[in-house]
């Protein structure tokens, strides 16, 4: 019963490097053999490449508006008879280059998804690891919350947290403020399934002897919970990020695209989508498509990274 | 003795898996006739309820049967077209599975479960059938059968339930019913009163029974003959008073001595050490060879095949005469 | 099974209360109301006495209450944009939101319920994995995407169906539909299928697990043993028993639909509820905001009142424990 706290790592001391552990794993033997999540896997890496590499592989910068030319505007992609180099896939009616916009939109994207997951996550965790530990009336708090926030719809919950931090800051926000505000939105919108699941290996690990063994010793709850309780949620919690980042990619899309995500000045995939959208009935059917294309293909790639992650870390599942 | 109603000729069933062909059923030969009770038994895994769901044509994908025949009133049944093997089950074959509980649909009244059958294997009218899934209640047992008809399977106890089930087997009049365990999910007070309804049946109706237990009791109680299945192999099959009372195989030797009586005290309940192998482990020769305690040179390498010794037959290298002198 | 009915509805009442504080919150708390009801030149005495003749200096729990008041009689406010209740505003748009949402649930369902079963009794087929790959894309794609595709389709390409609005509408006392004119049921058919493609491809992946599930069951395993038709086993038993944990999530999902029409109302500017929130949104007008959280709350609270009674119709298990034994 009482075994000193440090005996419980000590055979970390000699094990092989994590990345030898890695490679002789049944995650990885899993993914070997599964062609769709390498594909997939390939996929996210190229984008997130492109999304890091954006500043210096664009033709130009999109954000800018002294590289804007309104003499290249609305030019059609290379391929089609009135193309021109350097603008590959085309350009909108500001003459802005669609793949440079697409590359920093991307990187918009991807930098409000992650930051997203990580708030989400961060909440979840806190509040599933407080609810777990603290049971009673905490407990039935948190989750009561979660509950009636799991019946609403993720877009609404991050539409009303957008407005009303609007209507209290008072109208006009800049673009980092914007920034800001999704990324806050979109946390609090999706951060219910992480703290069900912490809360849920909480309570099967809290009255395990480690932990008791833990308390006995004089440890105190937090060093407990994140030392000890944390790492064995890792897995679970590393799914529900991924599949949460292609969701949160989603909902910022979807923000920008109803215009009240971030604006034209500094378009994510989703405001390119908004303004692309007008093009379509004069025939510049690329100022749209391409951003479409990328988006559902950023999203398709890590949802399968995640469904492919979810099956092989939950063997029972299949 | 007129022609058997069931015979089965050195059956062969195999499950193919990933990791290569399994044998559930090997060389597995018997007969039931008109009124007959055969009891199968066997420790669960020795392809007691394989059997069963063979001759009733139930073996899904990846199974299949690979060898022997089926005859059912002499008619091959083992390779019929799955539309006329259909009409063959609940027609001519009923079945009885183990758990009553979940053996009927929990969203639909009995009665339209009973009336769904009889219509499917009769040209009945809606109301003949209604009559006659009455009849069959009150036959089985079931008290005020007009009532009883419209309720819901949740609303039958244990018993009840499985005499419902009875019934559903019975509906179109069957010349075999196969029970797959059917007491074992009930209360003990329970069973001895459907094995007596089981038996009643049978005999009323001339219907064959094959009765799948793993419970020495009820063999003794309800079979005319047994047989004692090991490994997916037939050890010993014989008539019950034989093979209960005076058993050759050593492994039926041994499962009799499992029984519990009144007369031995429970301490000396015998026990056969080790446990049978799985289906990717089946030793060569006699599959019982490494538990068994007269095993010898031969039951290694040789496979025995059944001999006739008495009213018994029996796949053991003990009781053959040129094996022995060889030995 | 009158007491879990009870508490249903208590939790319903509860989770009304809370979302109601939300939204009292947002409309009191959120920007000061009196800036958005006077020009920027109104004396400081004149903004004093309209605070107080709106009663926000009164203790918070009063004004709690007669927010409350106000919304039980559906009154909540003059909207900012528009200077016209917000009751008038949503009412005049709840027809075009619902017969849209009602499209696109039976959109899902209907195809939802058909995939699901053919892909679960032909789980090998060729055509039962490509709706499988299908429903992955269907779920990855953000719905406004879709809207947008099937406008390039359909409206641009092909011409062949209207790309926004409700066209031609017919009155009916305080309700105007569409169902009446032909413009106005090709107006409703690509913004349903935008609208009911996530729920599809939902209910088609839930109705192919349950199927699958059911079909390993006994039961259907004793049907077959009696003989049944394959028709029969398939459509009279293992349908039905697929079906009744099918309708809590398509019920539940009902009340997305309402929610999600949010984005297919801006893709095709279609003149609902969502519409109106979204610019409500974009334009900081917080009585439409709160009024419309109300109102999606309670629609989701009857929903799942609903789902609960329609459960116990459905499967006599539980109508049992209603009636003592």
């Amino acid at each position: 019963m009482a075994i000193p706290a440090p005996a419980l790592r000590a055979e970390t001391a000699h094990r092989p490097s994590a990345f030898a552990r890695f490679l002789d794993s049944d995650l990885f033997a899993s993914f070997r053999r599964s062609k769709l999540a390498m594909a997939a896997f390939a996929a996210t890496l190229l984008l997130f490449a492109v999304a890091v590499l954006a500043p210096w592989i664009s033709a130009q910068n999109p954000y800018d508006p002294a590289q804007l030319d309104l003499i290249n505007a609305n030019l059609p992609p290379i391929w089609e008879a009135e193309g021109q180099a350097p603008f590959w896939l085309g350009t909108d009616d500001q003459g802005r280059d669609v793949l440079s916009a697409v590359f920093y939109g991307m990187r918009l994207s991807l930098v409000v998804g992650v930051l997203g997951v990580l708030v989400s996550s961060s909440i979840g965790i806190t509040l599933g690891l407080i609810a777990g530990y603290a049971g009673g009336m905490v407990d039935t708090a948190i989750m009561r919350i979660a509950d009636v926030q799991l019946t609403f719809p993720a877009i609404l919950i991050a539409l009303i947290v957008d407005g009303v931090a609007k209507a209290a800051l008072g109208g006009h926000l800049d673009t980092d403020a914007t920034l800001a505000l999704i990324v806050v939105a979109i946390g609090l919108s999706f951060w219910v399934q992480y703290a069900r699941t912490v809360r849920g290996s909480v309570m099967v690990e809290k009255n395990k002897d480690y932990v008791q063994a833990g308390r006995l010793i004089g440890l105190s709850a937090p060093v407990i919970l994140v030392r000890h309780i944390l790492p064995n949620v890792t897995g679970p919690v590393f799914v529900i990020a991924t599949i949460n980042l292609a969701l949160a990619i989603i909902t910022e899309a979807t923000l920008s695209f109803l215009g009240t995500g971030l604006p034209e000045t500094m378009p994510s995939l989703g405001t390119l989508i908004r303004t692309g959208n007008r093009f379509l009935f004069s025939g510049e059917w690329w100022i749209v498509a391409f951003p479409g294309l990328a988006l559902a293909g950023l999203v398709l790639a890590i949802n399968l990274l995640g469904d492919w992650l979810r099956d092989a870390l939950n063997p029972k599942l299949q | 003795m007129t022609d058997p109603v069931l015979s089965v000729r050195d059956l062969r069933v195999e499950f193919v898996t990933r990791r290569g062909v399994l044998t559930a059923i090997d060389g597995v030969s018997f007969d039931i006739a008109r009124g007959e009770v055969l009891g199968v038994v066997g420790e669960s895994g020795a392809g007691k309820s394989v059997t069963g769901a063979a001759v009733i044509g139930l073996i899904d994908p990846p199974g299949r049967i690979a060898g022997g025949e089926i005859r059912l009133g002499g008619e091959r049944i083992d390779a019929l077209p799955p539309e006329r093997m259909r009409r063959v089950r609940g027609k001519r074959i009923g079945m009885i599975f183990q758990d009553p509980l979940t053996s009927l649909n929990p969203l639909y009244r009995v009665g339209r479960q009973i009336e769904e059958t009889i219509r499917t294997h009769t040209d009945l009218s809606a109301r003949a059938a209604r009559q006659r899934a009455i009849d069959l209640l009150a036959e089985v047992g079931i008290p005020a059968p007009e009532r009883r008809i419209d309720g819901f399977p949740h609303e039958f106890s244990g018993g009840m339930r499985q005499r419902v089930v009875i019934a559903l087997a019975l509906a179109a009049e069957p010349e075999l019913i196969i029970a797959d365990e059917p007491t074992t999910a009930l209360d003990v007070s329970v069973q001895a009163q459907i094995i007596a309804l089981l038996k009643r049946l049978g005999r009323d109706h001339g219907t064959a029974v094959m009765l799948i237990t793993h419970d020495m009791g009820v063999i003794a109680e309800a079979a005319d003959r047994v047989a004692v299945m090991y490994a997916g192999r037939i050890a010993e099959i014989g008539p019950v008073r034989a093979v209960v009372g005076e058993p050759l195989h050593p492994y039926a030797q041994g499962l009799m001595g499992a029984i519990p009586t009144l007369a031995h005290d429970a301490d000396r309940l015998a026990q056969i050490p080790g446990a049978m192998p799985r289906l990717s482990a089946i030793p060569p020769g006699c599959a019982f060879n490494p538990r068994c305690p007269k095993v010898f040179a031969r039951c290694r390498v040789d496979r025995p095949e059944p001999l006739a010794v008495g009213s018994h037959r029996v796949a053991c290298h003990l009781y053959d005469a040129s094996g022995k002198a060889a030995a | 099974m009158l007491a879990f009915i009870l508490r249903r509805a208590l939790q319903s009442v509860g989770v009304m209360l809370a979302v109601g504080l939300i939204a009292f919150a947002m409309f009191r708390f959120a920007g000061d109301p009196v800036n958005q009801l006077v020009a920027p030149d109104t004396p400081y005495a004149e903004r004093l006495q309209i605070r107080e003749s709106l009663g926000l200096d009164d203790p918070v729990l009063v004004q709690f209450a007669r927010y409350a008041g106000n919304a039980v009689r559906g009154q909540f406010g003059n909207s900012y944009q528009f200077r016209q209740p917000v009751s008038t505003l949503l009412g005049e748009r709840m027809p075009a939101t619902l017969e849209l949402a009602l499209c696109a649930t039976l959109f899902a369902l209907s195809f939802g319920i058909l995939m699901g079963v053919y892909s679960a009794l032909h789980r090998d087929s060729v055509f039962a994995k490509v709706l499988q790959a299908v429903s992955l894309i269907g779920v990855s794609l953000p719905t406004f995407l879709i809207g947008i595709l099937l406008i390039f389709l359909f409206s641009v390409t092909l011409g062949w169906l209207p790309s926004y609005g409700r066209g031609d509408t017919v009155r009916l006392g305080f309700w105007t539909t569409g169902f009446l004119t032909e413009s106005g049921l090709r107006a409703l058919i690509l913004p349903s299928i935008t609208l009911g493609l996530f729920q599809m491809t939902l209910i088609m992946r839930l109705v192919r697990a349950e199927m699958l599930e059911v079909l390993r069951t006994d039961y259907i395993r004793f049907a077959r043993a009696r003989g049944l038709t394959t028709r029969a086993i398939h459509f009279g038993h293992a349908l039905k028993n697929t079906l009744v944990p099918v309708i809590t999530v398509a019920g539940l999902q009902l009340g997305s639909i309402i929610a999600f029409s949010i984005i297919t109302e801006t893709v095709f500017q279609w003149p609902g509820m969502g519409l109106l929130f979204v610019q409500a949104v974009q334009n900081v007008d917080v009585p439409i905001m709160a009024a419309y959280l109300l109102l999606v709350a309670l629609i989701f609270v009857s929903i799942n009142l609903a789902v609960d009674l329609l459960y116990t119709v459905v499967d006599p298990r539980l109508r049992a424990v209603r009636r003592p034994a």
